[in-house]
């Protein structure tokens, strides 16, 4: 016990009990600052780790050749047959077959395209020498890009003993640099690293969630308006409320199987195009958009829907002119977070085919296309090393989107936010 | 009760005063054994009620007896609480408001209201008043607009106060501003009736009495019955009163008559504030 003179009877000593509340607060406090630390930490870790690796997938590496114009017009302008000149004369000892062989692995399975279109370029009027920068091998890419080491050193990975001296060579003569390359948000999928790109998934992507976010909208915004403002509260609105919610926590991948029963088997849509994919993310979400539009009616105030109908308002003037504008904002913030979930969708779209290897990005919504998760999955299975880096630059560009679409929610929440 | 004439009960009986104001008033709106029950649970129990044209009828009683009730029985607001169950004669001039060839959106028209906290639109001040007549057909042209929401917020003494804001956001305004505003959007439409449901209890003092003294220039054009808590109120503002209580209507008068010599027991401990 303590000496009751000495307390001050205005501090919390001179509560019994109330030291005790305040050390249970501290510690609520701290368990929940630590929860959130905990968490962040760990975002921050995925999104430092795919940066990290994601980072290199945008730039490559190349190979300076100085060429001659004989050699092209030696070569009648065949593209091919000049880039086996061109490694020959530049890198030091290609001779016999195998060497021939591993000095052309060097470089990358675009580069005859490029000096396809490097040549168109000039035209008639060849300039007598020249300096082009062509793209390197994956596995040349990869090694310049963890940096070289000689051959005492140890073995670089996925090059020869041959083909690690060259690349030695090459550096020190400078003719390696990294540069900034958009082929990798541009090109279609590859069975060659280097030339593999996220552009046809990204256009997969959008086919797929324009159709989507136009159908899921519009219709899950006229089912949620149906049921908030017209049909009358009995048991068989109950069970269709119940049946939605029920909607919303089913699996993904069993609508997968639905799209894959309904539409490719039953209508015979073309099987892994953009229109299916969307037709099955647009069942997988419309009930969280009617669940967020209903949400968002009821937070608009009965007093606004007496208002206009002791007007003399009609139910759909009331509802059209001055409910759904209110609710307008948060019926948007809802559907946009339904596309961000349909956005970073894999398992249905694996149900419909959309995980064929497509090279060509797809042109209309009948198209076979891939999106970017599905791509993402793909990629994280291949073999080769140079994948992984497009594994994790492909994430980080999903990343980007998520950020960019929930960043646009809380905009237009923001923006047209109004007070009763 | 029964009201078989076309005069109102007690007009034309009582006092010599109430025979002069009175006597050459007709009845608006005619209540006769209107019974609500909500879910099954009785709210009103035969209410009869004679409204006088061009009066201010005060709806008085306790929390829960039925009042707003029976004020929006007049309008059928009521139509929109699905479990609410209507049974009895309302009419509106000669037609029986709850006919079935009878449209809720035309007798809202006719029928206007005026709610307890002031809800108006989170629109531009303009825009409230202009919804009336524009979802109406009042106006075909910008300049008819106009007009009309001039009208009306002079009509409520707030055209003054808002005529270079008309833009800015109604939600802006003061609670007594936004109740005025509320009042001009319901008279935009040119009601016969008004049906204003405790429009002063969210108010301050000051906007109470700006309330009240347009309730009583509005009375020259509309028929207006309120329902209120405050005794003062409806002793200021209202020519007839009546009193419900528990669901039933226990006492009606001129209010004059109704405030003096209340006949039944329960009204009397009510406006003394004995019960209530």
């Amino acid at each position: 016990m303590t000496d009751q003179s000495n307390i001050n009877p205005l501090s919390a000593d001179s509560v019994v009990g109330l030291n005790k509340r305040y050390r249970r607060e501290r510690i609520y406090k701290n368990l929940g600052l630590g929860a959130i630390t905990l968490s962040l930490a760990f975002l921050a870790f995925l999104i430092i780790s795919i940066s990290y690796k994601g980072m290199a997938s945008f730039q490559r590496t190349e190979i300076q050749f100085n060429i001659e114009a004989s050699w092209v017009t030696e070569a009648n302008g065949n593209a091919l047959t000049i880039l086996k000149r061109l490694v020959k004369e530049t890198l030091p000892n290609v001779t016999g077959r195998k060497a021939r062989r591993e000095a052309n692995g060097l470089l990358g399975a675009n580069a005859e395209d490029e000096l396809n279109a490097t040549l168109k370029g000039f035209g008639s009027e060849i300039p007598p020498t020249f300096t082009l920068w062509l793209p390197s091998s994956d596995n040349m890419d990869m090694a310049f890009k963890g940096g070289l080491v000689s051959l005492e050193e140890g073995d670089q990975q996925g090059l020869s003993k041959r083909q690690q001296t060259w690349a030695l060579f090459l550096a020190e003569e400078d003719h390696l640099q990294k540069s900034f390359s958009l082929g990798f948000l541009t090109n279609g999928d590859s069975r060659d690293a280097e030339r593999a790109g996220i552009g046809g998934a990204l256009l997969g992507s959008m086919f797929t969630l324009g159709i989507c976010l136009v159908l899921s909208f519009v219709i899950g915004t006229m089912a949620a308006i149906y049921l908030e403002e017209f049909s009358r509260k009995n048991m068989w609105t109950s069970f269709l409320e119940v049946n939605i919610n029920n909607l919303a926590s089913v699996p993904s991948i069993i609508f997968g199987l639905l799209g894959l029963a309904i539409f490719l088997n039953t209508f015979g849509m073309p099987r892994s195009s953009s229109l299916v994919g969307g037709l099955v993310l647009f069942l997988m979400t419309l009930p969280t958009v009617i669940i967020t539009s209903r949400v968002a009616l009821q937070s608009v105030p009965p007093s606004i829907r007496e208002a206009a109908l002791a007007l003399g308002a009609t139910k759909i003037q009331m509802a059209f002119q001055q409910v759904v504008p209110l609710a307008l904002p948060g019926m948007l913030t809802g559907t946009i977070l339904g596309m961000a979930r349909a956005l970073g969708e894999t398992a249905p779209l694996l149900m419909i085919g959309m995980v064929a290897f497509i090279a060509d990005p797809p042109s209309n919504i009948l198209d076979s296309a891939t999106t970017l998760p599905v791509q993402v999955f793909l990629w994280s299975d291949s073999p080769e090393r140079a994948f992984a880096e497009k594994t994790a630059g492909a994430i980080m560009v999903l990343i980007v989107f998520l950020i960019l679409m929930n960043l646009t929610a809380v905009l237009l929440r923001k923006k047209f936010e109004k007070k009763y | 009760m029964n009201i078989k004439t076309n005069r109102i009960p007690d007009f034309d009986t009582d006092h010599d005063e109430l025979e002069k104001i009175h006597n050459r008033y007709t009845v608006k709106m005619k209540a006769e054994n209107v019974n609500v029950a909500y879910g099954g649970r009785p709210a009103l129990n035969g209410v009869s009620l004679a409204i006088a044209e061009n009066r201010v009828t005060a709806l008085i009683g306790p929390s829960g007896c039925g009042k707003s009730t029976f004020l929006r029985c007049l309008n059928r607001m009521n139509d929109l609480i699905q479990t609410c169950a209507v049974s009895g004669n309302i009419t509106l001039g000669q037609n029986d408001i709850y006919g079935a060839d009878v449209d809720v959106e035309v007798l809202r028209r006719r029928v206007g209201m005026v709610f307890q906290k002031p809800n108006p639109f989170p629109k531009p001040i303009y825009e409230n008043v202009a919804y009336g007549p524009r979802i109406h057909g009042f106006a075909k042209s910008r300049a008819e607009v106009d007009e009309i929401v001039e009208k009306s917020l002079k009509r409520t003494g707030l055209w003054e106060e808002v005529k270079d804001r008309l833009d800015a956001p109604a939600t802006g305004l003061s609670g007594g501003q936004q109740q005025r505003l509320c009042i001009a959007r319901a008279i935009s439409i040119e009601p016969e009736v008004i049906l204003m449901d405790e429009p002063c209890s969210a108010l301050d003092p000051i906007a109470t009495a700006r309330i009240e003294e347009l309730i009583y220039e509005l009375k020259e054009r509309y028929t207006i019955v309120i329902v209120t808590h405050s005794m003062q109120q409806a002793a200021r503002v209202s020519d007839y009163t009546a009193f419900f209580h528990l669901g039933e209507l226990l006492e009606q008068g001129v209010t004059k008559r109704m405030f003096t010599t209340p006949q039944h027991a329960k009204t009397e401990a009510y406006i003394t504030g004995r019960i209530g």
